[in-house]
């Protein structure tokens, strides 16, 4: 009897243990909670979060975002995270109710944010876009909303090396369309070089640098296995198949595709306007990518938004409008984008920008034909048919089944992925 | 015989006097229930306190994450409910949608080749170079210190060393592969080999821990069993075979097991070498579940919690049986 009651009473006291451990680990989720709000709401301090880590607190940038700040009357606490990062980052704070007053954050990453609930639309902090173009304004624009203001844009053109171009004969202005591009590329080979790199990795940066082929041919995103599509993967497969690309853009991210086109034996890569001081730096010079017909292929939009995250005390978005307005008042968002490598995205920004370097001049007619990824209307639609767009990709890149078959796959996948 | 029996009864009676003793010392100590009832109390209060940090330390750290990974792949939580916290209930709705994806079936067939490749590769291995190491000769000590470098490295710096030697155009392996007049293989690229270079990169990094625990192993074998069995006329063959293998069955057990389990959860290397690509050539379920939650710009979280627990299902499957064979092993 002494015993059986011994036993219940330690089972009763290990049930009470463990309930009590949970409340205790429950109790301080919820703490941490109640203590978010109270934090987001400290008087004179600013929030502000950007992609941007290698910005030290000394550097121009940093010190920009503390005098927008002391304008317009606060201190500003800036964190720089990594670009991947700050996504989660943004998300989890938003759970906690501890989001930045200020986030700048990548252009696609905007409609995710603003599905979750997690930012505010201008109309409610007030944001003025009127001077924005309206090709770049477009990723954050969400059913008729906006959610914030462009920093600038990046996007992609041709970068080429004169001198391989010089030996194999090859004028880059006869560079008009696939098939001039293609006859290029065989002329380069017959010297010996490889004629082109690109990044076709399975991420968001190999959709990102198909998009200008997949574009340019005039595919759509809401129809990935239109012949078009199939015309712009079969380009890309094909260049591989023969010997006009390496085997390795199957794997490649921008930057060691760019690494390859550094050593020099390569006579084009595909590549961003981020590249722009190192191709000066190798003689490297610039074309825009063509369409397959001829003219130029509508190129991404890269680039981050300023957005103002949905806080418990409405009250703080007016000092944060006031902020972003500031960093993108035109001589500093001129300067800003000068640093970060970016074309203004006003009129305005890219003729100071224009004034100052001619060189530019390339970048600001590629960003003009830029479409931002997330546009048509398509959202948080884009991740999940620019997933099976960049399967599709690899599935032709590797041979493991036709541009036609993949690309068929793709679509039916992004059908079940939008339904479900 | 007889004088065990003695001794049995002369201690019987020792503990018997002992316990009569405690039992006549009580009362002469006065007020006896109530004092022993709090001692009792108060030991069980303090046995209680022991045990709390533990019992907190498992409740935080390993039984909530795996409650709320339970709880995330049974609804349908979206980055909206991220924020509001709100997630539909969806039942199996989740794991029905993983097992129908194209996904599944190339990814658990990768995992499965991943890991029983790497594991009989690195335990064969392992088991061959610990036999070779235990006969002691001249620098022994510091080839097997050699063996122990993949260990020492971090995955990061393997990983990224591997994907440089296999590159299809400028990797070291071609080139030697070139000079025996053999083609290039693109190794991380293609669909047919991408799945075969990260599994020699993983047994190679996976040998040390074999060779370690194998040795330590072999150690514990006696000389003698192995010189009667030598003096009555077994080969060296026969002598692995016959005592030293089935002597290590213990150890290989629980090596096998620990490299079923790391294997299974094997991320990074296969994450640094191809990504699982090309395509889903070498997507495995816990590359996949990263795929899911991390590796698109939507993050689809409830589907990802259904791939991991997938893994966590496998892994209790294979410790089940593991624990099976052991009592089986202890009751022989």
């Amino acid at each position: 009897m002494t015993v059986h009651a011994s036993r219940k009473a330690r089972a009763v006291g290990a049930a009470l243990l463990a309930i009590g451990t949970v409340t205790a680990a429950l109790a301080g989720c919820s703490s941490g909670g109640s203590a978010s709000s109270s934090a987001s709401g400290g008087g004179g301090t600013y929030t502000f979060w950007d992609p941007y880590p290698q910005y030290t607190a000394s550097s121009a940038w940093a010190n920009l975002v503390a005098s927008c700040g002391t304008k317009a009357g606060v201190t500003i606490k800036r964190t720089g995270y990594d670009t991947t990062a700050l996504t989660t980052q943004a998300l989890l704070a938003a759970q906690q109710g501890k989001s930045p007053d200020i986030l700048l954050i990548d252009n696609p990453v905007v409609s995710t944010l603003a599905k979750a609930g997690a930012l505010t639309t201008t109309a409610q902090n007030g944001l003025s876009t009127g001077s924005i173009a309206a090709n770049i304004l477009d990723a954050g624009v969400i059913n008729g909303s906006t959610y914030g203001v462009p920093i600038g844009a990046n996007t992609l053109a041709l970068y080429y090396n004169p001198k391989i171009l010089a030996a194999a004969h090859v004028s880059p202005s006869s560079i008009t369309s696939w098939a001039t591009l293609t006859a290029a590329l065989a002329k380069v080979k017959a010297i010996g070089k490889k004629g082109i790199t690109f990044a076709g990795i399975n991420t968001e940066e190999g959709s990102f640098q198909f998009l200008p082929w997949f574009w340019g041919a005039g595919a759509n995103l809401t129809n990935l296995d239109s012949p078009q599509a199939t015309a712009a993967l079969t380009l890309w497969t094909n260049w591989i198949k023969d010997g006009y690309a390496p085997n390795s853009v199957i794997q490649d991210t921008q930057t060691t595709a760019w690494q390859e086109f550094q050593v020099g034996n390569v006579a084009f890569a595909e590549n961003g306007t981020w590249q722009k001081a190192s191709a000066a730096q190798m003689g490297a010079q610039l074309i825009q990518i063509p369409g397959e017909n001829g003219g130029v292929a509508p190129v991404p939009t890269g680039g981050e938004f300023f957005t103002i995250p949905v806080q418990r005390d409405t009250a703080r978005y007016a000092t944060s409008a006031k902020i972003v307005s500031c960093l993108s008042a035109t001589s500093n968002i001129v300067t800003t984008d000068n640093t970060l490598n970016y074309i203004a995205p006003t009129q305005a920004g890219q003729q100071a920008q224009l004034a100052a370097d001619p060189t530019l001049s390339s970048w600001i007619a590629a960003v003009h034909v830029a479409k931002a990824r997330t546009g048509d209307n398509l959202a948080t639609k884009y991740p999940v048919i620019s997933q099976q767009m960049w399967t599709a990709v690899q599935k032709a890149e590797s041979g493991a089944a036709t541009p036609a078959a993949a690309l068929a796959t793709a679509q039916a996948a992004a059908t079940a992925g939008l339904s479900s | 015989m007889k004088a065990i029996t003695q001794e049995r009864s002369r201690i019987r009676k020792t503990a018997t006097r002992h316990r009569d003793g405690a039992a006549l010392a009580a009362p002469s100590r006065g007020a006896p229930g109530s004092r022993a009832r709090r001692t009792l109390r108060s030991t069980q209060w303090a046995a209680w306190a022991f045990i709390a940090p533990v019992v907190a330390y498992l409740v935080l750290f390993y039984a909530y994450p795996l409650y709320r990974n339970i709880d995330l792949s049974i609804r349908s939580y979206t980055v909206a409910s991220f924020i509001s916290g709100d997630a539909p209930f969806a039942g199996f709705a989740n794991y029905s949608a993983i097992i129908s994806n194209p996904t599944f079936a190339p990814a658990l067939i990768n995992t499965a080749i991943f890991v029983f490749a790497s594991i009989a590769l690195q335990f064969a291995i392992g088991l061959a170079l610990a036999v070779f190491f235990h006969r002691n000769f001249r620098l022994a000590g510091i080839l097997r210190a050699l063996f122990l470098v993949p260990w020492l490295l971090p995955l990061l710096v393997s990983a990224s060393t591997w994907s440089w030697m296999l590159n299809s155009d400028s990797g070291i392996v071609n080139a030697f592969l070139g000079a025996l007049g053999i083609g290039p293989v693109d190794w991380l690229t293609s669909p047919t080999w991408s799945l075969a270079a990260t599994t020699i990169a993983n047994v190679w990094i996976g040998i040390p821990f074999n060779l370690v625990i194998m040795y330590s192993g072999l150690q514990s074998i006696s000389g003698d069993v192995l010189e009667a069995a030598s003096i009555d006329g077994a080969g060296g063959w026969q002598r692995f075979w016959r005592i030293t293998f089935p002597l290590l069955r213990p150890v290989s057990a629980i090596t096998l097991l620990l490299g079923f389990v790391y294997t299974l959860k094997v991320f990074d290397i296969i994450w640094i070498m191809t990504r699982g690509g090309p395509a889903t050539s070498s997507t495995t379920l816990a590359i996949w579940s990263y795929q899911l939650s991390f590796g698109s710009l939507l993050p689809d979280f409830s589907s990802a919690a259904a791939v991991g627990n997938v893994l966590i299902i496998i892994a209790v499957l294979f410790a089940l049986i593991y624990i099976r064979a052991r009592h089986r092993l202890e009751g022989t």
